[in-house]
């Protein structure tokens, strides 16, 4: 690990005119070193250059490759399922009985994508991460469901955004298997907020008719707010 | 998205060139062979029958390929749409401006992959009979059209949106890395997800009923057996070597149900599995 460390300083010292996100993936992926190694020297190097640094305190770096990008989606899961196991468990005002299957469908979706991705994940897994939904009225309908768009559309964007790094064919697919039914989850939430919205001009260009993309560097500060755990994903674009 | 820098791109497009498309991926293998392979064998998932899987006639790099099958699908999809909103007294008024909506995203995908292909876009009048498709599938289904059978053209509906997202999310890996044309491609898929979804709870409000909901529950939710083919495999209960069925909710503290198992995953199907479901209206 000190021989890491003493490395990744050297390169990203090196890296001032290159793209330093490519060239410590490179040496990332070189060295062998798995997911779980690569957050760890992240914060090594975060406090080695803490002083010229914002991200001072230890984050959890997602890695990079294509366990990044799955790290990426079990942070995005584990938030998602936490906000729904929140939804069933204290229900809104005036719930109904569909709405209630409806939501514990969603739930348990969500759950399974996360402990999906803990369990194919292994040892590579970022740890679990802290949750804070005090900014969410859970007792106001509307609350709940401007939230759950929030979180769906932007799990949409986040996978659609992020898949082209992808170096691994299975892997794509089962990212495309998990999209898929965000994107449903998106569309029943949109027809219950506004009849009519499953796919309107604020999530698909009124172009080309495609989905909305983000990169993970425009998706995290959008989550931080609910999240106690600060992560980052310096390694993914 | 950037939609302006994605045409930039795209008209600078030499399809015959599909690695132009993907500068990072080249990067990332020139730099990384090794690596890689380390990585790799780390890896818990279970890969081997995986990798070397054939994703159908459509090959891994054939961009080309792999676009014009998804403008075909396109083709259809349009047709169909604009069949059904051009038709008086199918769909209620209610609900026609949702379906003006699905038609537009369809006619702009068929303008956006044609734009993509140029030169190399099968022509649509290729399809069906000099470009006009036969909406019973060869007479399996009936004349909805003529006869302004709702239910039986939103079973249509609902199948071709659930067939188009298998379809896609099929073709992914055979144009994996490429930036440009593997996020529309998904851009694409996730918007047809959405179509497939209000298409099910369009279908679920007519009936008063608690199906189809939303997602995908086992092999064929839709309660027309007709379309069995369409859903096949959709009972899957393994993901990427995990077993789905020894997973334990921590919120219930029981399995999962095979219900929740399915619905989880949208299943993809292959050039060779689609092919044959679309072909009886005349998708060549």
């Amino acid at each position: 690990m000190e021989n890491l460390k003493k490395d990744d300083d050297l390169l990203v010292e090196e890296s001032g005119t290159l793209d330093a996100k490519m060239e410590r993936r490179s040496f990332l992926r070189y060295a062998g070193v798995g997911a779980a190694g690569v957050g760890m020297l992240a914060v090594a190097a975060c406090k080695k250059h803490s002083d010229d640094s914002v991200t001072a305190t230890a984050a959890i770096d997602v890695g990079g490759g294509d366990i990044g990008v799955l790290n990426y989606a079990y942070a995005l899961e584990q938030l998602e399922a936490a906000f729904y196991i929140k939804v069933v468990a204290s229900p809104y005002t005036g719930m109904t009985a569909a709405e209630t299957q409806a939501f514990t469908d969603i739930r348990d979706h969500e759950i399974l994508h996360r402990e999906f991705l803990k369990a194919a994940l292994g040892t590579s897994a970022i740890p679990s991460l802290g949750v804070n939904f005090s900014s969410i009225d859970f007792t106001s309908k509307a609350a709940v469901l401007a939230a759950a768009k929030g979180f769906e559309d932007t799990g949409v964007s986040a996978y659609n955004g992020v898949a082209y790094i992808m170096t691994n064919p299975a892997y794509l697919t089962l990212a495309g298997k998990i999209v898929s039914v965000e994107a449903r989850h998106a569309a029943f939430i949109r027809d219950m907020i506004s009849y009519g919205s499953f796919a309107d001009t604020t999530v698909v260009d009124s172009t080309n008719a495609l989905d909305l993309t983000r990169k993970p560097s425009q998706v995290l500060p959008i989550v931080a707010v609910y999240l106690t755990t600060s992560i980052s994903a310096n390694l993914l674009p | 998205m950037n939609i302006f820098s994605i045409l930039e791109e795209i008209e600078k497009v030499d399809p015959e060139m599909n690695e132009r498309f993907s500068p990072r991926r080249d990067a990332i293998k020139n730099l990384t062979s090794f690596g890689s392979k380390v990585a790799l064998a780390s890896l818990p998932f279970a890969l081997g029958s995986l990798l070397n899987k054939a994703y159908g006639q459509t090959t891994v790099g054939d961009v080309n390929g792999t676009l014009n099958f998804a403008l075909k699908l396109e083709y259809l999809e349009s047709a169909f749409y604009n069949t059904a909103i051009a038709t008086p007294g199918l769909i209620p008024a209610a609900e026609l401006a949702n379906f003006q909506i699905i038609a537009a995203h369809e006619n702009a995908h068929v303008a956006f992959l044609k734009s993509v292909l140029g030169t190399a876009a099968v022509v649509q009048t290729t399809q069906g009979t000099n470009g006009t498709y036969d909406w019973t599938a060869g007479g399996t289904l009936p004349n909805y059209f003529a006869t302004k059978d709702y239910a039986t053209f939103l079973i249509v509906a609902n199948a071709f949106e659930d067939t188009g997202v298998r379809a896609y999310k099929g073709q992914a890996p055979n144009v994996i890395g490429n930036q440009v044309v593997l996020t529309a491609a998904l851009s694409i898929h996730s918007v047809e997800a959405r179509h497939a979804s209000h298409i099910r709870t369009v279908r679920r409000t007519l009936a008063s009923s608690t199906s189809p909901k939303s997602w995908i529950t086992g092999a064929n939710d839709t309660g027309f057996a007709g379309i069995a083919a369409n859903y096949a495999g959709e009972d899957n209960t393994s993901q990427g070597g995990v077993d789905l069925t020894t997973l334990i909710n921590p919120t219930t503290n029981a399995k999962f149900t095979t219900t929740a198992l399915t619905e989880a995953f949208d299943e993809p199907l292959t050039y060779a599995q689609v092919l044959p479901l679309v072909s009886p209206f005349g998708v060549k």
